[in-house]
């Protein structure tokens, strides 16, 4: 009887282990032959990419020792919430002491937080976080719009295809990542300027109603948009959204 | 017999009678029986509502969602798509937009879309098995089933199931499609439509027929082995040929290669010869490549190694190291006479013209280029052979090309290759057994899957190759079977074809390279379908003498034709009684005459309530704004009628346009129509000099 009992448990654990099963990722640490002290961007942060597609730049860092030199050969280990993916996620500084990695963001929309560390000399670890933004379907729609309509105005960098506004304008709009501001200001808010222009709010008309030209949807869609990339990050502090 | 002592006994204790006998025997019955009720017990979908109920419970708003939970088995079923989705049984939270912040799964809150989950279901979309109620049957591929969940990063293909025409929320598809008719994929690849139309490339490639005047045989080999060495944005892919079949080719293209009439004008060629060893004449010819905007469409590499330019035409860092200067001339003097359907326009050069930017464009060269390209006169046989190779790999399914036929069906039809099952493909070692692996790797490396294939080596960075698939996938079964009621149709392709005179000048320009008329042609300029209506002929034949931007901070402007006056005057009268909306009365407000007040009127308008200086420049010293067109000379540009009605609906008249629609009253329309149409510039000239 206890067999039977004893086996019939070992069946029944042994499927659902097997049934559960998930991929483990083992991460192959190579060995540092030198430490630095602090790690730093060179490149490749808060870029925005729809989910689960890959960034399209590389995220570069750089271990430095006291002086502020690149360490090659230091150590480099990422880590990030569930679901994205880095390839690779660790490894040591090449010959200008940088290490590069490829960034392909989870399924979830949201901001997602990718640690980076390494050991220094005595054992200790030096950290550094960097973040990504994943659009869902509808930060998307808002980013395209946001381009089309709003982006000569409230970004202050110009492309050889699109000259900034900026600079021509007598009072000066926020670029939308700007959150110190723009993260006070409530949905209703938001929609109220962009529906009916600036006036609504008190402001400028040089911020002209879009109500009349952008759908209701498409209107939350640049909110969307605009929330997703403020930064600060919009909402309660500490929620870092897309993390278990 | 009997059985050894031991068992005997446990034999007797156990059945030792019938009624013993009967009731282990209906205990072990019993058990079977609770077998099936026990899977159910375990089952994932039931660990998974008690999961939801325990989350629910300590949140704030608890009742409400306890009410909206309906424990069991859920299923949204719609008949006519074929859908019967249990996806509701586990994700429970999906419409509950107060779980927002919830980011463990299966209880996310699906992000907001235009659809309803009730109206499509999940599968549609998502793909993955929508009956199943496990999670391994409903997301992977096993033995029974084998599509897969569909990876988030190709969630924009299942738009394009329905939607044959470009969102703006999917940007990926959008490219995916247009770089398949860039790339030249359709040219092999038969892709149709649902609604049963085939897609077409619009890539244009050059015929090959008269290839022998344009080029030499040496800058065909280079250019077979490599395309990507001349020039990094040629579409042409890599077709990775030996050594011996470049050579082939490339001796079979010049032997089947009959001369063009081309028309020779010694005095350009002389002139051209001179540039070489001339910096004035250089200076004088790099100006009117650049007056010309040549530009607007053809790129070259900067000395910092960045592309300047459109992507119209092909790019030309490295076109003197390419074509033959009496074959340059002759297409700088008239593109059509080589290629009748070019989309280069015909500009009318004079023949020292021509000879100018024949001599500046042969000077963009690159000596390593041919460097080691050493061919011994071609034979016969390697002649014969090349002609093989151009009929094994399809050359001709793009190129024109003298006694090859255009092969049919030349690659596999891609119609439905998104719903292709997966056993019936033919992996390549190491790519997973999924469809979605399999085309990424024929996309990446076609090459890979075996000795004998054909099809070529693109050059395609990550982001392009998921383009790519998201439009692939959109191609299936379901997209082909998807109700009528729930599918947008694919813009008409538009063949208008402007008539008469004017109709073979728009013709000899190309205008359509730039412009569109009635639904053909492109998107670099603005849309000239009612110009008739929206311009003053005075500003019109003005303009055609000598284009200037309009807008101040555009880089790509209109070239100069260098027109004749009777030219012009046709193009004119053409454009302005044919080019009529028909919503606008050109004549029915008057150019001028506008009384002070309502100008005053306008202009406070234009300056407070409106604040169109943001975009706009009127006053040139005081006024900054770059987005739209300047307006100072507005009045003697726009007609009146046009202004009003552009005040009152922007996007009814261009839709798209980036100007906000105001929804202004009529009386503010007309002031600020006043107002506008006062601004006439200080005088004719003005906008010539600009
Ligand atoms: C012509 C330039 C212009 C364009 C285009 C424009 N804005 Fe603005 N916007 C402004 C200016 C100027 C302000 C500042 C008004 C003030 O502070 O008085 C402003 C303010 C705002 C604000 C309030 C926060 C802030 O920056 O002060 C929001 C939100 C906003 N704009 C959203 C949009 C959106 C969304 C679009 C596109 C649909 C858009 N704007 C397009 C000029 C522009």
């Amino acid at each position: 009887m206890k067999r039977t009992a004893c086996l019939l448990i070992f069946l029944v654990t042994a499927l659902s282990v097997g049934c559960s099963r998930q991929p483990k990722t083992f991460v192959l640490v190579a060995k540092p032959t030198a430490y630095g002290t602090a790690i730093v961007e060179s490149s490749g942060g808060k870029q925005t990419a729809g989910v689960g597609t890959p960034l399209l730049q590389p995220v570069v860092l750089q271990v430095n020792d006291e002086q502020g030199n690149a360490v090659t050969g230091a150590l480099v280990i990422l880590h990030g919430p569930s679901g994205i993916y880095l390839d690779p996620a660790a490894g040591t500084t090449d010959s200008s002491g940088q290490f590069t990695t490829n960034v392909s963001l989870g399924v979830i929309p949201g901001r997602y937080q990718i640690t980076a560390s390494t050991t220094t000399k005595t054992g200790k670890t030096a950290e550094l976080k960097i973040e990504e933004i994943a659009f869902g379907y509808q930060e998307m729609l808002g980013s395209q719009l946001n381009d089309q309509y709003c982006a000569r105005c409230h970004n202050q960098e110009s492309s050889p295809e699109r000259v900034s506004n900026y600079d021509n304008l007598e009072v000066k709009p926020h670029p939308f990542t700007e959150g110190d501001t723009l993260n006070k200001m409530s949905d209703a808010d938001l929609t109220a300027i962009i529906s009916h222009g600036g006036p609504a709010l008190n402001k400028s008309p040089l911020m002209a109603p879009y109500g009349y030209t952008l759908s209701k949807s498409e209107i939350q869609a640049v909110i969307a948009y605009i929330r997703m990339v403020s930064d600060p990050p919009y909402g309660a502090p500490g929620i870092v959204y897309a993390q278990k | 017999m009997r059985l050894p002592d031991p068992l005997e006994k446990l034999r007797q204790r156990f059945f030792g009678d019938t009624v013993r006998t009967f009731g282990w025997i209906s205990l072990l019955l019993l058990i079977l029986l609770a077998i099936a009720p026990a899977k159910n017990h375990f089952a994932d979908w039931r660990r998974y509502q008690r999961g939801y109920e325990h989350l629910i419970r300590t949140r704030s708003d608890a009742v409400t969602l306890q009410r909206h939970f309906e424990p069991g088995v859920q299923q949204i079923w719609l008949p006519e798509m074929g859908v019967v989705d249990r996806c509701t049984t586990c994700h429970s939270a999906l419409k509950e937009t107060t779980l927002m912040d919830v980011t463990i799964q299966p209880y996310r809150h699906h992000p907001d879309i235009p659809h309803k989950l009730d109206e499509f279901g999940c599968s549609v979309c998502h793909r993955g098995q929508g009956t199943a109620t496990s999670v391994e049957d409903a997301h992977q591929s096993t033995l029974a089933w084998e599509e897969p969940i569909l990876p988030a990063k190709y969630l924009e293909s299942s738009c394009g199931q329905c939607h044959q025409q470009d969102l703006k929320g999917t940007p990926q598809l959008n490219l995916g499609r247009k770089m398949l008719t860039q790339y030249g994929c359709v040219h092999c690849h038969t892709v149709k439509r649902p609604d049963g139309s085939t897609i077409t490339g619009t890539d244009d490639p050059p015929t090959l027929t008269h290839i022998a005047d344009k080029t030499s045989r040496e800058w065909i080999y280079a250019w077979l082995k490599d395309p990507q060495a001349y020039a990094t944005t040629a579409t042409m892919p890599n077709f990775k040929l030996k050594d011996e079949d470049a050579r082939d080719i490339s001796a079979f293209l010049i032997s089947s290669s009959t001369p063009a009439s081309l028309k020779l004008v010694q005095a350009s060629l002389d002139a051209a010869k001179k540039v070489k060893d001339d910096a004035a004449l250089q200076t004088k010819a790099a100006s009117l490549y650049g007056e010309s905007f040549c530009a607007s469409c053809h790129a070259v590499q900067n000395a910092a190694g960045n592309l300047v330019g459109g992507n119209v035409g092909p790019e030309l860092t490295k076109v003197g190291s390419k074509v033959k200067p009496e074959w340059l001339q002759a297409w700088v003097r008239n593109p059509h006479d080589y290629d009748p359907p070019t989309g280069m326009p015909h500009y009318r050069f004079s023949d020292q013209e021509v000879g100018l930017l024949t001599g500046f464009l042969m000077g963009k060269s690159d000596s390593d280029l041919l460097a080691n390209v050493h061919l011994d006169a071609a034979t016969p046989e390697q002649i014969a052979h090349g002609k093989r190779l151009v009929n094994d790999y399809g050359c001709a399914s793009c190129h024109e090309i003298n006694g090859i036929k255009r092969p049919e069906n030349f690659a596999p039809e891609l119609t439905k290759i998104g719903s292709k099952p997966a056993n019936q493909l033919a992996f390549a070692p190491g790519v997973p057994h999924t469809l979605y692996d399999y085309i990424n790797a024929k996309i990446r490396q076609p090459r890979a899957f075996g000795p004998g294939l054909k099809m070529p080596q693109y050059t395609f960075n990550t982001a392009q190759v998921d383009a790519l698939m998201n439009a692939l996938l959109s191609h299936n079964e379901r997209a082909l079977t998807m109700p009528a009621a729930k599918t947008v149709a694919a813009l008409p392709v538009s063949h208008y074809e402007p008539a008469g005179k004017a109709g073979q000048l728009i013709t000899d320009l190309n205008c359509f390279s730039c412009h569109a008329i009635n639904g053909r042609g492109g998107d670099m300029a603005p849309d000239i379908t009612w110009e008739g209506s929206s311009v003053q002929r005075d500003w019109l034949v003005q303009f055609f003498r000598n284009p200037n931007t309009l807008r101040p901070a555009l880089i790509r402007r209109m070239p100069k034709f260098n027109l004749t006056d009777a030219e012009i005057n046709t193009l004119t009268d053409y454009i302005m009684t044919v080019y009529q909306s028909p919503k606008i009365d050109r004549d029915s407000m008057p150019l001028s005459g506008y009384s002070a007040g309502q100008v005053e009127l306008g202009k406070q308008l234009y300056y407070s309530k409106y604040s169109c200086q943001a975009c706009h420049i009127i006053d040139t010293k005081q006024d900054k704004g770059y987005i739209g067109p300047t307006l100072s000379h507005v009045g003697s540009r726009l007609t009146a009628a046009w202004v009003y009605n552009w005040m009152k609906d922007p996007q009814a008249l261009r839709p798209g346009t980036q100007e906000p629609k105001r929804n202004m009253s009529d009386d503010d329309a007309r002031a600020l129509t006043a107002f506008l149409m006062s601004q006439k510039g200080r005088d004719g000239q003005e906008a010539k000099k600009r």
